[in-house]
């Protein structure tokens, strides 16, 4: 079970935790002006590196708060936990974020 | 609903479990009566300053209790606050809260009801709760004044920690009480086996 | 009481509390401290089981956890057989049960033994090959064969009735393992001011000290040094002592799972004591100190009754006074064997020890045990052995400089103690994702880069001397404390050092004899060259194909020696081959402390509403509704569910019904943009919603797909009260904050679940204003007062209540939201109130019956999560106007509008009396050839007793178009024709509704 620091309430285990996806994949301000093409890749295209990966977890059963996270996909690591809205202090390697 | 007490056409509150205590060597666990409960919910500046309103403390760190004479609060999250009171005073509570609130934002609701709390006390308090709940229970883990949502087996719980005692609060949604109450009595059985 | 193997004195065992085991019907006898395996073999019962293949007699090999062989059934009464126990492990208790197991008739004479004479039928990989061909075959022969023979040890066929306990613990430091390298990082840990936890899986902490009779550790006696640091160990207070415990599975981030055994050593355990107890810790810091495996000698017929790991040789006799032979011969290519043969020597037994290697590598250690007087001879090889049910002989021969093997010479004996070297369990360092790093100096794998906070100390880490183990225990220890310090032990010294065996040098043809590697599933040496033979190169690959090392002892005592002689085939170096995997658990862990309390009641919350009592003492049936126990129907004496179901929907539409909504999920919506929020999250438009009136909101995933429905009620400019689905309630409140907490962080908008704050009490039909009238105070309920879809503050007996109009049966409908421990007592009330108008309450059934005659929806039912709101006919209800909400833009996806999606309809069927299967599939034409084209299917079907006849709602392909047409849907028989029709019974126009 993976320990995950939670902004708010510290290093927490996993169980209270749940996954969100992908992290930085901001909802377009305007839908209706892309095209379809666009649209499904904001819909359905996501990254799934063998290494750190940027993530979505919400604290379900703590501070029910959502935050980013830096997970290594390979180790399990994380490296890096920080607030919704904010950037990480440094970004996976090769991978810029929205 | 103090108001109702004694008048012919009250409703007749039926608390959502009334289970015994359950008693072993090193834990009781005691269904608490019924207290006026509110989820207080501030925007993010607005809760990094609060200090106190209607007499519950806000100005407490993420997952810590406080209490001042009959009121108390835990804060649940960095704008989040679980506020606590006698039964009887609930609309007074949100009366003042109102009033202490008039023209900034906030969301207050009434959950009185929603919730049921139990206490789970003695020396072997701790070890019944970690038959279902992965946290820390120790003085160092989870000392005196401590709150926090959290689970226990499959049901979701805020566990608070008053003082250092050992005596925790535990609450939940009433339709899981039974199930909570049930869990905490088969892990309690293993309070005198231990050699 | 007699034991013909018990030495006369010495060991671990309580001579003044005798007991009695059974085993296989018989009774014998031993003491407090034996283990099963030690009682056995005191008793002369060397034979203990058959092998799963091939079904030879095999007996005790090992004296811990690793023991392949001795695999055996207790009984404990009903429900409590336990198969595949480790005769090792098994702590003897008076009237403890045992039996034998994989065979037929009886352990003596098997039946299935037939296997070992028909050995070259069976090499690796047979069940591949043999079962591929002809297809057909397998189902009704292969399978069915292969099932009645697979499958080791018998299951129990009644419940468990045992407790069984989890904990969760946090320490600073666990340390796994107590022997001499654990119980001095405990020495150390537990000195500072930190949390500990040492876990061992013996009775008894200290390892190997157990049976180590003649090693000094600073002076004293091992067994003294034991008993003072065990001492010790106890009086700190920061330590936490786990005996009995066998950490089996290291996961992510330093969380270790541990299985505690309580009660199967006690004659009569107490009542409420759990039989076992699974731990999850989770420790700052790891230090694993989990020993080394004795690896067997490979030859032919390595495998009888009798032959044995030349440790555990030692171990029954120092540890537990069991002689496992009167004449025991050694065979080893290691230092370490002579210090069994010295102490079976010492205890009376005649010994004789055969070494691999040559005279020069273990000159010394040879002349030692000669001058005690036993035959040792070296640079010989073992050929094989002799007996059957018992080992009588091991034939040996001289190796010369050339690798020739001379004449062989049987050594008469009843017992074969062997040691080809050892294997340091590595087991959990690599379940925790550390790199191992192949050790030649020690023909090991060891722990290299660590991946979490672990650190391994003595023979786990590939150090075997005493003295050395003591000193890194404490290191580790004192480290893993955040106190770095040493201590150096002088211990006396350890017989170290083995040559490197694989399958012995041998005159007859290796192709014709058995020389196990993995015995407990029956692999051989001529297996693993047989894989490689075939083309495996992979280890993994040969490990899958063989079998090696993939039954439940993980291969502890098998898994180098397969590895090394798969090299040896292959052509290249260990290194180069690589390890398998390790995976938990490390020993076999039951099922039922998995569970734990997860059982019966405990299984899974059971949600129970306010008023589910009053249902259950009226008889109501229920049904369960995600975790909530709903009243499913209120059947009177002598009622079915048809007739109950029918007589609550015709109360509901004639007079009044009273139903329990409670499990709807309720979300408060508070905050100054409470209804931009809304106008982003629903379909619809919230922006004129006046307080005081009520909505039903469609909401959808970004995807364009319907994720939920309800009603919602306007409080308040900035406060909504949002019903939802019973079973989306956890789901929209997620979504909800999901897309406020990290899309629109700026709406000031605040988010609460009030599902269980309100008890909602429906109360619906024509008599439903009157029923309640007398009861509401504060409120016109006229319909110009009080209009469907309003909604009102107001006061029933006293207690506030959020007073709805709403319906979801088509007739006039209130629906009480009162705080719910109040629900009950207004319940009553109303109950009360209606039996002027012969109020009836009704369940989910009904309920659904009822909305469907009216051709409401159920997201779940008549959507699966791919309908979008134009498909099930709510296309209506978007907001054109709004710019964007979720899942706006998906509903122009180019599939989400091209023709022919299936669309929500009614469905007739031509008689009136059959009620389709919901799922049933619809076709145009049921002559058309197979596979038919299916272009829907049914979502709902009902009696309706207000129609008097069947009704039933469909999404069918491009439905709307199809009005009237005829069409089939499968029914057990074949196909029913059915009639399409608007998705709506009763009431086409809707005007009951506004009463
Ligand atoms: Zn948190």
């Amino acid at each position: 079970m993976l320990l995950i620091d939670c902004p708010y309430c510290g290093p927490r285990p996993e169980v209270e935790f749940r996954c969100g996806g992908e992290a930085h994949i901001a909802r377009p301000a305007q839908p209706a002006d892309m095209d379809d093409k666009a649209w499904a890749e904001f819909l359905f295209i996501r990254s799934n590196p063998k290494g750190v990966h940027a993530e979505r977890w919400i604290h379900q059963h703590g501070c029910q708060r959502w935050f980013n996270a830096l997970r290594d996909t390979y180790t399990d690591a994380f490296i890096e936990t920080y607030e919704m809205g904010t950037k990480p202090s440094r970004l996976p390697d090769g991978r810029t974020t929205r | 609903m103090a108001e109702l007490a004694g008048s012919a056409s009250a409703a007749r509150r039926q608390p959502a479990l009334a289970a015994p205590p359950v008693l072993w060597a090193g834990v009781a666990i005691q269904v608490l009566p019924d207290e006026a409960r509110f989820s207080l919910r501030l925007p993010k500046a607005a809760a990094a300053t609060a200090a106190e309103v209607a007499g519950f403390s806000l100005a407490v760190p993420v997952n810590r209790y406080a209490k001042n004479d009959q009121r108390w609060s835990a804060r649940l999250g960095p704008n989040e606050w679980l506020l606590g009171g006698p039964e009887g005073d609930g609309g007074a509570i949100a009366a003042e809260i109102e009033a202490a609130l008039a023209g900034q934002i906030h969301g207050v609701t009434d959950i009185s009801h929603r919730q049921v709390a139990f206490d789970v006390a003695g020396a072997e308090a701790a070890n019944i709760l970690n038959a279902g709940c992965p946290l820390d229970l120790s003085l160092v883990g989870f000392p005196g004044g401590s709150a926090t949502r959290s689970i226990l087996g499959k049901a979701e719980i805020v566990l608070m920690r008053p003082a250092s005692a050992p005596v925790f609060r535990v609450e939940c949604w009433r339709s899981f009480a039974e199930y909570v109450h049930a869990f905490l009595a088969e892990a309690a059985r293993d309070c005198p086996a231990r050699e | 009481m007699k034991q013909d193997y018990r030495l006369a004195k010495g060991g671990r065992i309580d001579r003044a509390r005798p007991l009695s085991v059974t085993f296989n019907g018989r009774r014998l006898f031993g003491f407090a401290g034996d283990t099963l395996a030690s009682l056995l073999l005191a008793n002369g019962q060397h034979l203990v089981g058959r092998s799963f293949k091939y079904h030879r007699p095999r007996g005790v090999l090992s004296h811990g956890s690793d023991e392949p062989n001795a695999l055996l059934a207790v009984d404990r009464g009903p429900g409590r057989i336990d198969p595949n126990n480790r005769a090792s492990m098994v702590e003897a208790r008076d009237g403890l049960v045992a039996r034998s197991q994989n065979h037929w008739p009886s352990l003596d004479f098997d039946v299935g033994a037939v296997n070992d004479a028909l050995a070259p039928l069976f090499p690796a990989g047979f069940y591949y090959k043999t079962f591929m061909w002809p297809r057909a075959f397998w189902d009704r022969l292969y399978e069915p064969a292969i099932r009645a023979a697979a499958g080791l040890g018998e299951a129990p066929s009644s419940p468990d009735p045992d407790r069984y306990a989890h904990r969760h613990a946090h320490c600073d430091v666990l340390i796994v393992g107590g022997g001499p390298a654990g119980l001095a990082a405990a020495l150390a840990a537990s000195a500072t001011d930190k949390s500990v936890i040492l876990a061992d899986e013996g009775a008894e902490l200290g390892g190997a000290l157990l049976h180590e009779s003649s090693a000094t550790i600073d002076g004293a006696p091992a067994a003294q040094w034991l008993a003072e640091t065990v001492k010790t160990l106890i009086g700190r207070a920061n330590l936490t002592l786990l005996p009995r415990t066998t950490a089996f599975g290291y996961y992510n981030h330093n969380h270790v799972a541990l299985i505690e055994r309580l009660a199967d050593h006690l004659a009569a355990p107490p009542p409420d004591l759990a039989r076992e107890r699974l731990w999850q810790v989770r420790a700052r810091e790891v230090v694993l100190a989990t020993g080394a495996h004795e690896r067997p000698l490979i030859f032919a017929d390595n495998d009888r009754p009798g032959i044995m790991l030349a440790e555990s040789v030692r171990a029954f006799i120092n540890r537990y006074a069991v002689a496992p032979g009167r004449r025991i011969v050694f065979a080893t290519s290691g230092a370490s064997a002579y210090s069994a043969a010295a102490d079976a020597k010492a205890a009376g037994v005649d010994v004789a020890l055969v070494d691999i290697r040559r005279e020069e590598a273990c000159r010394a250690d040879a002349a030692a045990l000669r001058a005690m007087g036993c035959e040792v001879l070296t640079g010989h090889t073992i050929i094989g052995s002799t007996g059957r049910k018992r080992v009588s002989g091991l034939i040996v021969a001289p190796i010369d400089g050339q690798a020739k093997v001379g004449a062989r010479r049987t050594l008469d004996c009843d017992c074969v103690g062997l040691s080809g070297g050892w294997t340091p369990a590595v087991h959990l360092f690599s379940q925790s994702r550390g790199a191992l790093r192949f050790e030649p100096a020690i023909d090991g794998f060891v722990p290299d880069r660590a991946a979490q906070a672990v650190r391994s100390a003595g023979a786990s880490g590939g150090t075997y001397p005493l003295s050395a183990c003591l000193t890194e225990g404490f290191a580790a220890g004192a480290a893993a404390a955040g106190a770095p310090a040493a201590r150096s032990f002088a211990a006396s010294a350890t017989r170290v050092g083995f040559q490197p065996a694989r399958a012995l040098p041998t005159s007859r043809d290796a192709k014709r004899v058995k020389a196990f590697v993995d015995f407990q599933n029956d692999v051989t040496a001529k297996d693993v060259k047989l894989a490689v033979n075939e083309g495996f190169e992979s280890i993994e690959h040969v490990k899958r194909y063989t079998t090696t090392g993939m039954a439940t002892d993980q291969g502890k005592t098998s898994n180098m020696n397969a590895l090394a002689l798969a090299a040896d085939a292959l052509g290249k170096p260990i290194p180069q081959v690589g390890t398998t995997t390790f995976r938990p658990p490390y020993t076999p862990v039951s099922f039922a402390a998995i569970v734990g309390p997860s059982r019966g009641s405990l299984f899974d919350p059971v949600r129970k509403t306010p008023i589910y009592d009053w249902a259950a003492e009226r008889g109501a049936k229920f049904e369960n509704v995600s975790l909530w126990r709903r009243a499913w129907y209120f059947p009177k004496p002598g009622e079915d569910m048809h007739a109950a179901v029918a007589r609550e929907c015709k109360a509901a539409r004639g007079a009044v019904g009273l139903f329990d909504g409670s499990t709807l999920g309720k979300i408060e919506v508070v905050g100054p943009d409470a209804a931009e929020f809304m106008n982003r999250m629903y379909i619809n438009s919230w922006t004129k919603l006046e307080p005081g009136r009520c909505r039903y909101g469609v909401m959808l995933k970004e995807d364009g797909y319907i994720l939920d429905d309800g009603v919602v009620a306007r409080l308040a400019p900035d406060r909504f009260h949002v019903t939802t689905t019973t079973g989306g309630a956890a789901r929209v409140l997620n979504h909800m904050e999901d897309y406020l907490q990290t899309e629109w962080p700026h709406l000031d908008v605040f988010l609460t679940s009030i599902t269980e704050q309100w008890a909602v009490i429906a109360v619906q039909g024509p008599k439903a204003r009157e029923t309640i009238a007398p009861l509401v105070a504060g409120v016109d309920l006229s319909n110009e007062a009080f209009p469907h879809m309003s909604v009102r503050a107001c006061r029933i007996l006293g207690a506030p209540c959020r007073l709805f109009r709403v319906s979801f049966t088509g007739e006039v409908g209130y629906e009480i939201n009162v705080p719910s421990d109040f629900g009950r007592a207004v319940w009553e009330a109303v109950y009360e109130r209606g039996q002027a108008f012969g109020i009836t309450p009704y369940g989910t059934e009904a309920m659904h019956v009822l909305r469907a005659e009216r051709g409401f929806i159920i997201v779940g039912q008549e959507t699966d999560g791919t309908m979008t709101p134009d498909d099930v006919g709510l296309a209506g209800m978007i907001a054109k106007a709004k710019p964007d909400f979720v899942g706006k833009r998906s509903l122009a996806r180019p599939d989400l509008v091209a023709p022919g999606r299936k669309q929500l309809v009614g469905l007739l069927t031509e008689d009136p009396n059959l009620v389709l299967d919901e799922g049933a599939q619809i076709v145009e034409n049921p002559a058309m050839p197979i596979p038919m084209r299916m272009i829907g299917h049914v979502t709902s079907s009902y009696w309706s007793a207000n129609c008097g006849r069947s009704i039933a709602l469909a999404m069918i392909a491009d439905g709307r178009n199809l009005m009237g047409r005829t069409l089939h849907a499968t029914v057990a028989a074949g196909f029913a024709s059915v009639k399409v029709s608007a998705p709506v019974f009763v009431d086409p126009k809707g005007e009951r509704v506004h009463g």
